[in-house]
């Protein structure tokens, strides 16, 4: 054992940005799940998400318009999902599904030509002076825009759904449509608008992992990743906060192992593999042992009919 | 499992209506179950190509289908019974943990026949195996591995602790510790066949530890991709060539080729002289390919593992030669002994002078 070969600062780095992609998709499902819909295809449009801003981003050389074209990408093709469901009325599990098994096979489609190439590099967020602060730099100062972006979106989110007028109408449309509906609000215009904005969030989640964590286009790449943000959100109990920190906790406990197995520590690599799921679950359920429980209306088909 | 396959499926079940009706059986259909997508640079793509060979080579006589990303377990049994229920005549389930599933599929379908890649039971006549030795690749890696490394350290991504694996770092690290003694291999279990994200924060962990040689038995090109980011370090394309990072980080690599394997095998089943068998070849029968070696490995570096390459190949040198000793300090093999295929082929231990302890 050898654990003076492990960086703590370099450790801790590496968890924020393990954990950006998560975070994205979760904030992004929460706004989806807390007016009321259940979007399972969250693995489908970051995938998608990767695969736009990969695209864009090797054929403009910008980064930054990569990630916003992901955003787009991720956003357009949750704008189907909500054709389906709010439209078309569909089944919202089955639609959901559909959606990412239709990014998986899109994203694998338009990236055929994309393998193998490397794109240009996302730089650091220049903030001058502030990174080369001895520890607390490289660990809160020396990361890419879209790592401050995801914190925003989290801080946003929060202050949104808790102060605003819109976050009210969002909330009041997720627990009980017929009564927001009742009141005069657009149900499906605002649960559109939030699919819409999940969509974006779960984009700029998959180019994440496309662009800076990896950087390279596999087909399928995202492995699994949506799912894992899907149950993030039931575990934080739809609040954004506790998103933040679960994420931060399975992608911190993720480098961990992965650090405690390259310096040799004694305890059963099995032990380890599985632990950032444990303990973020731990964690999580623990905190929402509160009185918190799911929107009203999740997952409900809403019909003006009543 | 993809908008692809979803397609493909459905115009397959189109074609076997058809064809029922028309002419009963003609064609002779093959299936794949794939471990990852086709588009992984790696281990399935080398498999999808195979595909393609058969397809090549027989034309319209044959008929292939696949399916991708099949979960190993349960999963994998349903796909299974699905190909053959859509008449296929001949299955190659490509991954280890299909192992199980492949002989619970073919006691209930004994007309077809199943062929499982890496594993080792042959529970039903009409179960075949077949693998291919790629340890002898691994011992080329080692040597050139423990010459280029200047940390002396050594970082190896393992997919799942099992034989297969297990005799890679083993002869990876037999081969690298003899050129250079103070070699260290720092193994990082990742337990996924594939997926990007984990292979490239596994092989920047290594990185960061030290290593500047990355050897990954997983299938994405992930770690070459992290490898380039870090600048001075190198590895070895695994499963395909992986051509796309070399010169550097990718100074060589491990091809698998299946081809010949797949046309042969889908012959013999078109012939009617399919029969249960083993089968294990290695650089020899051309089933593992070194790929180029590049010129950023010393010359008579290359050299060496040129040698040692043609060596393998004819017979003359065993990857795994005594003295050998295991972890524990156990003598194993005895000076000019080499190992038999029982042995190897059940691998479930460190040679002397790898730390840490395998998962089991």
């Amino acid at each position: 054992m050898d654990l003076s070969a492990i960086n703590p600062i370099l450790l801790i780095a590496a968890m924020i940005a393990a954990s950006t992609p998560i975070l994205l998709a979760a904030i992004g499902e929460l706004v989806v799940e807390r007016a009321g819909v259940l979007n399972l295809g969250v693995e489908g449009m970051m995938i998608t998400g990767a695969v736009c801003g990969f695209i864009i981003t090797v054929n403009t050389g910008s980064p930054t318009v990569g990630f916003i074209a992901a955003a787009v990408g991720g956003a357009v093709l949750s704008l189907l999902f909500a054709f389906l469901t709010q439209v078309a009325l569909a089944n919202q599990v089955a639609s959901g599904l559909a959606l990412t098994l239709f990014g998986l096979g899109l994203s694998a489609l338009m990236g055929q030509s994309y393998v193998g190439i490397k794109p240009p590099r996302t730089e650091a967020t220049p903030l001058g002076p502030l990174a080369d602060i001895p520890v607390i730099g490289p660990i809160v100062f020396g990361h890419d825009m879209i790592v401050y972006l995801g914190l925003a979106i989290v801080a946003a989110t929060w202050a949104t759904l808790k102060f605003t007028r819109v976050g009210l109408v969002l909330r009041a449309v997720g627990e009980n449509h017929d009564a927001a509906h009742a009141l005069g609000y657009k149900v499906k215009r605002i649960r559109t608008a939030a699919i819409f904005f999940g969509g974006a969030c779960a984009g700029l989640g998959g180019a994440y992992i496309s662009l800076i964590r990896v950087p390279q286009w596999t087909e399928g790449m995202t492995a699994g990743v949506g799912w894992i943000a899907l149950a993030l959100v039931v575990f934080a109990s739809w609040k954004p906060w506790r998103v933040l920190l679960g994420a931060y906790l399975f992608g911190g406990i993720t480098q961990l192992q992965l650090n405690l197995q390259g310096a040799g520590v004694a305890i059963p690599v099995e032990y380890l593999a599985m632990s950032p799921y444990i303990v973020t679950i731990i964690v999580l359920v623990i905190l929402s042992s509160d009185k918190s429980r799911a929107p009203g209306s999740l997952g409900r088909t809403f019909h003006a009919s009543g | 499992m993809k908008f692809t396959t979803l397609m493909a499926s459905a115009a397959l079940a189109l074609g076997f209506a058809g064809g029922a009706i028309a002419d009963g059986h003609e064609k002779t259909k093959v299936g794949f179950v794939y471990v990852g997508p086709i588009g992984d640079g790696g281990w399935t793509y080398e498999h999808d190509k195979g595909r393609l060979a058969v397809e090549a080579e027989f034309g319209d006589a044959v008929e292939t289908v696949y399916v991708e990303n099949v979960a190993e377990g349960p999963d994998s049994e349903r796909v299974m019974t699905q190909m053959a229920l859509d008449g296929a005549d001949l299955i190659f389930t490509t991954s280890f943990g299909y192992m199980d599933p492949t002989n619970n599929v073919a006691a209930k379908f004994p007309d077809v026949k199943f062929e499982h890649a890496t594993g080792y039971k042959r529970l039903h006549p009409n179960v075949s195996t077949y693998s291919a030795r790629f340890y002898e690749g691994r011992a080329i890696q080692g040597h050139i591995a423990g010459n280029m490394t200047e940390s002396n350290i050594i970082g190896y991504i393992g997919s799942f602790p099992i034989p297969e694996v297990i005799r890679g770092i083993n002869s990876a690290y037999i081969h690298a510790s003899r050129v250079n003694p103070d070699v260290e291999f720092k193994v990082i279990w990742v337990y996924t066949w594939f997926d990007p994200a984990k292979e490239a924060d596994a092989a920047k962990v290594l990185i960061e530890q030290g290593a500047d040689v990355v050897l990954q038995h997983t299938d994405s090109t992930a770690p070459q991709a992290a490898a380039q980011e870090a600048g001075n370090v190198v590895t070895f394309g695994q499963a395909s060539d992986m051509g796309q990072y070399a010169p550097f980080p990718r100074v060589s690599s491990i091809i698998d080729d299946w081809a010949p394997y797949y046309i042969a095998r889908t012959k013999a089943v078109m012939d009617g002289t399919w029969e249960q068998k083993d089968t294990w070849d290695g650089i020899g029968p051309g089933m593992v390919g070194i790929g180029e070696i590049s010129d950023r490995v010393p010359a008579d570096v290359k050299a060496e593992a040129l040698a040692m390459k043609a060596a393998l190949g004819d017979g003359s040198y065993h990857a795994f030669t005594g003295p050998l000793n295991k972890q524990d300090g156990t003598p194993w093999l005895a000076e000019g002994e080499t190992a038999d295929d029982g042995t190897l082929a059940g691998m479930n231990f460190y040679v002397e002078g790898i730390e840490g302890e395998i998962p089991q």
